[in-house]
């Protein structure tokens, strides 16, 4: 009875669905995934998978334009989400927690609803669908994810720092440069994580405002999957595989500095 | 150019906040070169706003501050020759501690061999070197404080501001850090004006000492003069521990308290004038008396009281006697709170201890009774105004009043209200006062209460009372119509 008690009340024992869960939905298909892509459809090892994606010129260039499309969106929600962020975290508004309310509001409503709204503005306006479009389509759905850790890290920042600053005789610009924006790096790192994954292997977004006229890396994979017929899921593993690197990379450069650990972000 | 040798002139200086509230209240200081200057306050007082007025941090919404004779008022922070040493250090967590300390000489563009050369001086000033490649993250309170200072003291600053320094830091390490700041001061002869609410701190590291109080400056003066010569109940009660009571100045060196008449050495307060008197504990000298009542008669007996050390001073002195009520052992000194017979309350200080229940005799120096101006008269005075429905309204509310007080006056007649401070009545709950108010500030007068209450709608309200109340507690306040006397306003 006693050891019975002793199991219910170990905190290891309560660990084991999880663990559970994971090994069934995480590890398992990750496996998987590798399998997959190191095998023809027989089942024996093979590199063909990644060659045949290295000499498709048009797979290949599809990966790139999707790596190009995923850091603009980065860099334009950057540059349009820091000062936002800012605004709300250092000036004195009467309401700043209602101002990151209405930021944070549109990712109540499923991202593909918004989406689909978009293409209908877009269509209302007579604005052809597009790269344009599709830039702004995601931008717009991802901008929250850069805004909410970059606020949130200069939100926590001690006020006397940027004091501090002037005392020593930093004007405006030199204390942006010196404290702020180094102070803020964490949340800056969270934020690109935060928008270039998911946008790396985005193809809703871009089917829907593009027409299909565009392809993204994360359009190929889903065809591989979904047209391509079984033979075909060796190569979708494998070009899986290939975003997982490409995302396990940058979530390293973001993880890997020290910043990251000091005064973290959202991640 | 220069007239004076002051670096820093407050003139009239008040600092208004969008709520309304004031500050600073026509704040004027002026420190000169080298000084060393705490203004010392209660948290509120004020104290950090004159600070932040000088730094540049908040500017003033009048008068100005002048550093060396030019007038800075509007000049931005990074353009004033003053550093200040922030209250929680505010090292910048992602430099080291050689970038923190060098940060404001590389913002002026210095060589690089000179602002090595120059961090490892302050460094080793404060008593930090082989620390500059550390984490700031990493360092101890004690040693982030060194490092704000050396921060601060690198760039050379003609006035150096410390904003309650040591706050954050224990005990011991405060007293440390207070010898250090000190002799770092006769170090670098630089201008130190330091924010403070610990009056000991005060004491112990001024040249002169600022007492603040709701925005007001209430004394400057030297260490000594601000303890043994408060001007006002307020700095006497604030700067370590005393005994106000209530008396009368009768003639020049002449006063009476506690129902008898003392020498003092205090002129100029005129004829049967009342004052405060404030008598420090430790000034009291005390022996154990075997005259069991305090009569005139046993005056000559009083000179066979027990002394055995001799420690009495002999002399004409006017002697009062009461009853140990208790004793408190407070490391070098006994602290006692004596009770007279005729109802005063004395806190006394001694080497001796005298067990509760003994009967003690009591006298003072004439040197060591200081003798203040009363602040407020006897009674409170309101504007108010004589309504059409006989009553009278001030302090935001309508008031019944006697008819004869009332006779004099038509309605709508601005008159002075006048409340004896003893008649104003103090409720338990809020609700039974005609209005409602907050106990603000408590003085104790040896046998009452002095109060100060502030009502809901700010307006203050002195009251004497023999029950006790804390600071902050929620009041009813309640004025019978007898207590009212109206008197013709302007």
């Amino acid at each position: 009875m006693n050891k019975l008690t002793a199991i219910i009340g170990s905190r290891r024992t309560w660990a084991w669905p999880y663990v559970l869960f994971l090994v069934l939905f995480v590890v398992l298909p990750l496996l998987l995934i590798v399998i997959y892509a190191f095998t023809d459809p027989q089942g024996h090892f093979t590199l063909k998978n990644f060659l045949q994606f290295f000499q498709t010129s048009e797979a290949v260039n599809t990966f790139i334009y999707s790596l190009a499309i995923a850091l603009l969106t980065t860099i334009i929600c950057l540059l349009l989400g820091y000062p936002a962020a800012y605004i709300m975290a250092t000036a004195e508004l009467k309401t700043p927690a209602v101002m990151a309310m209405l930021f944070i509001l549109p990712m109540w409503i499923n991202f593909l609803l918004r989406t689909i709204a978009t293409v209908e503005l877009f269509n209302m306006f007579s604005i052809p669908l597009g790269e344009g479009a599709l830039l702004y389509g995601m931008c717009y759905d991802f901008l929250p994810f850069m805004i909410y850790p970059v606020y949130n890290t200069l939100q926590k920042m001690d006020r006397s720092l940027i004091e501090a600053a002037h005392d020593l005789g930093a004007n405006g610009r030199e204390v942006f440069q010196k404290v702020i924006l180094p102070l803020s790096m964490p949340g800056i790192y969270s934020g690109i994580i935060m928008v270039f994954m998911p946008t790396v292997s985005t193809f809703a977004i871009a089917e829907l405002l593009t027409r299909n006229k565009i392809t993204l890396f994360g359009s190929l994979i889903q065809r591989a999957f979904g047209e391509g017929g079984l033979q075909m899921w060796n190569y979708g593993a494998a070009l899986s595989l290939i975003m997982l690197v490409i995302i396990g990379l940058t979530s390293f450069f973001g993880n890997n500095d020290e910043a990251a650990d000091q005064k973290g972000g959202l991640l | 150019m220069q007239k004076n040798n002051y670096i820093i002139e407050v003139n009239n200086v008040s600092k208004q906040f969008e709520d309304g509230k004031f500050a600073l209240d026509n704040v004027s200081l002026s420190v000169e070169k080298g000084e060393f200057v705490t203004i010392l306050g209660p948290s509120g007082c004020g104290k950090t706003t004159l600070l932040r007025c000088i730094a540049g941090f908040q500017v003033a919404t009048s008068g100005d501050i002048l550093l060396k004779g030019e007038d800075i008022t509007q000049t931005p922070p990074h353009k004033r020759p003053v550093n200040t040493v922030f209250q929680k250090y505010a090292l910048f967590p992602h430099l080291n501690v050689f970038d923190n300390v060098a940060f404001g000489l590389k913002l002026k563009k210095i060589d690089k061999d000179t602002i090595v050369k120059r961090v490892k001086q302050a460094l080793k000033t404060v008593g930090m070197t082989d620390y500059e490649y550390r984490d700031v993250d990493s360092l101890s309170g004690g040693q982030q404080q060194r490092v704000a200072i050396a921060r601060a003291i690198v760039n050379q600053p003609e006035v150096l501001l410390l904003d309650e320094p040591l706050a954050a830091l224990d005990l011991k390490m405060r007293k440390d850090m207070q010898l250090e700041l000190k002799e770092m001061h006769k170090k670098l002869g630089i201008t130190f004006i330091y924010v403070t609410h610990d009056q000991e701190e005060a004491l112990t590291l001024s040249d002169r000492v600022v007492v603040m109080n709701e925005g007001k400056i209430q004394q400057i003066g030297t260490p000594t003069d601000i303890y043994n010569e408060p001007v006002n109940c307020f700095v006497a009660d604030f700067i370590g521990e005393s005994n106000i009571l209530s008396g009368t100045m009768i003639r020049d060196r002449r006063v009476a308290f506690c129902d008898k008449e003392f020498d003092c050495i205090d002129e100029g307060f005129g004829e049967n004038t009342p004052v405060d008197v404030v008598i420090r504990p430790e000034d009291i000298y005390i022996w154990e008396s075997k005259s069991k009542r305090d009569s005139q008669a046993s005056i000559e007996a009083q000179q066979e009281d027990y002394d055995p050390d001799d420690r009495i001073p002999k002399g004409k002195f006017t002697k009062w006697y009461g009853t140990v009520q208790s004793s408190i052992f407070k490391g070098v000194h006994y602290e006692m709170t004596i009770l007279t017979d005729n109802g005063y309350e004395f806190m006394v200080q001694d080497y001796h201890e005298f067990t509760p229940g003994t009967t003690v005799g009591m006298l003072v120096k004439p040197e060591d009774i200081q003798v203040m101006h009363k602040e407020h008269h006897i009674y409170n005075l309101f504007e108010g105004e004589v309504l059409k429905n006989g009553k009278v309204r001030f302090l935001d509310a309508e008031w019944e009043v006697k008819e004869e007080q009332l006779a004099p006056f038509a309605a709508g007649d601005r008159v002075e209200v006048q409340v004896p401070f003893h008649e104003v009545d103090l409720q338990d709950h809020e609700e039974e006062g005609a209005i409602s108010g907050e106990v603000h500030f408590i003085l104790y007068k040896g046998n009452h209460y002095h109060l100060t209450i502030r009502t809901d709608e700010g307006h203050d309200l002195y009251v004497y009372t023999e029950d006790v109340w804390d600071k902050g507690d929620r009041v009813g306040i309640q004025i019978a119509p007898e207590s009212i006397r109206l008197v013709k306003g302007e």
